[in-house]
């Protein structure tokens, strides 16, 4: 399905991240899994990675960071050759409610999730542009269209990813680039494993398919972004939410 | 120099769609060929390999006409 494609995957070491390095993998793609922090699981990863076959490398760069970012891709390039795919999936979090929020909480948030999205897209725009081709898929988040309270640095961040898709997308279509969003629900990663048992109960009551999503789940939202089946399919933004939010 | 004319004429012929009769150094790139700023980029990549060289976005800014684009490519080579 993706053989002989190559994919670079921000956030790839852990959660969503991994889980969607390891199905492009297994889909046939080459990966490049980009992490901020975590060496041993970015690690761990690309192991994973390389017992489907196919060819992975960790490399680190914080998505925030302009130079390190360029670096990333040319790094990617020299490796692989060219870039087909670029998962934009790194985030953070700092939670907190408004009145609390510092002004450094909310730089943080935005910095990685929205301006880290930004960053990695116009790096790797020109030698798409070049290629005639590519697939851009965005992490966002239900939240950014529902809102949710305590988050509104992440919630602002996901809803800007959504309208940075859609711009993204006008202006690459006719160079062969789509470029789309996967906004996932409540989904087991570290990330979440944070809340408190009364929120899970109560996140639990929200969900249609009375379940919390798997990584996986994402993950498979996105490999059929990335394939040759979703040619015809860009600006959208897909909701992996158990039928959390139907807007 | 006149090599450099009828590559870069070329490229703008294809990338285009224009006639290669309108394509002369006094053209304006946007204004008397029609393109926009993507169109523009686009160019821009293939002229960068088409001659083998890097054009900035700074340097990509500054060029109007047909003939900008020539006289810069020679004046790197």
């Amino acid at each position: 399905m993706l053989t002989g494609k190559v994919a670079m995957v921000t956030g790839g070491s852990r959660g969503i991240g991994r889980a969607v390095s390891v199905a492009l993998a297994e889909a046939g793609a080459d990966v490049a899994v980009i992490y901020a922090g975590n060496r041993e699981a970015a690690e761990e990863t690309v192991e994973a990675i390389r017992k489907t076959g196919r060819k992975a490398s960790e490399i680190r760069a914080d998505v925030s960071s302009s130079d390190e970012v360029q670096a990333a891709v040319k790094e990617v390039l020299e490796t692989f050759g060219n870039i087909d795919i670029l998962v934009n999936n790194a985030g953070i979090t700092r939670d907190n409610l408004m009145l609390r929020m510092k002004e450094e909480d909310w730089d943080k948030v935005i910095d990685t999730n929205l301006k880290g999205v930004f960053l990695c897209t116009k790096a790797v725009t020109r030698p798409m542009m070049k290629q005639r081709s590519g697939r851009i898929i965005n992490i966002s988040s239900v939240v950014g269209i529902s809102g949710n309270p305590g988050q509104a640095n992440y919630v602002a961040a996901k809803a800007g990813v959504i309208g940075l898709t859609k711009s993204t997308a006008k202006e690459l279509a006719s160079r062969g680039i789509t470029v789309n969003a996967v906004a996932p629900g409540f989904i087991e990663t570290d990330m979440t494993s944070k809340l408190g048992e009364d929120v899970r109960k109560d996140l639990l009551g929200q969900i249609p398919l009375a379940r919390l999503g798997k990584p996986e789940d994402v993950a498979e939202a996105v490999k059929f972004l990335a394939s040759d089946a979703a040619a015809y399919i860009t600006g959208q933004t897909l909701n992996v939410d158990g039928g959390m939010v139907t807007a | 120099m006149a090599d450099t004319m009828e590559r870069v004429q070329r490229i703008i012929v294809d990338r285009l769609g224009v006639d290669s009769s309108e394509v002369t150094k006094e053209a304006s790139i946007k204004d008397d060929l029609g393109a926009d700023s993507l169109d523009v980029m686009d160019m821009i990549l293939e002229l960068e390999d088409e001659f083998s060289m890097e054009i900035s976005d700074e340097e990509a800014e500054k060029i109007n006409t047909v003939g900008d684009i020539v006289n810069y490519i020679e004046s790197r080579s």
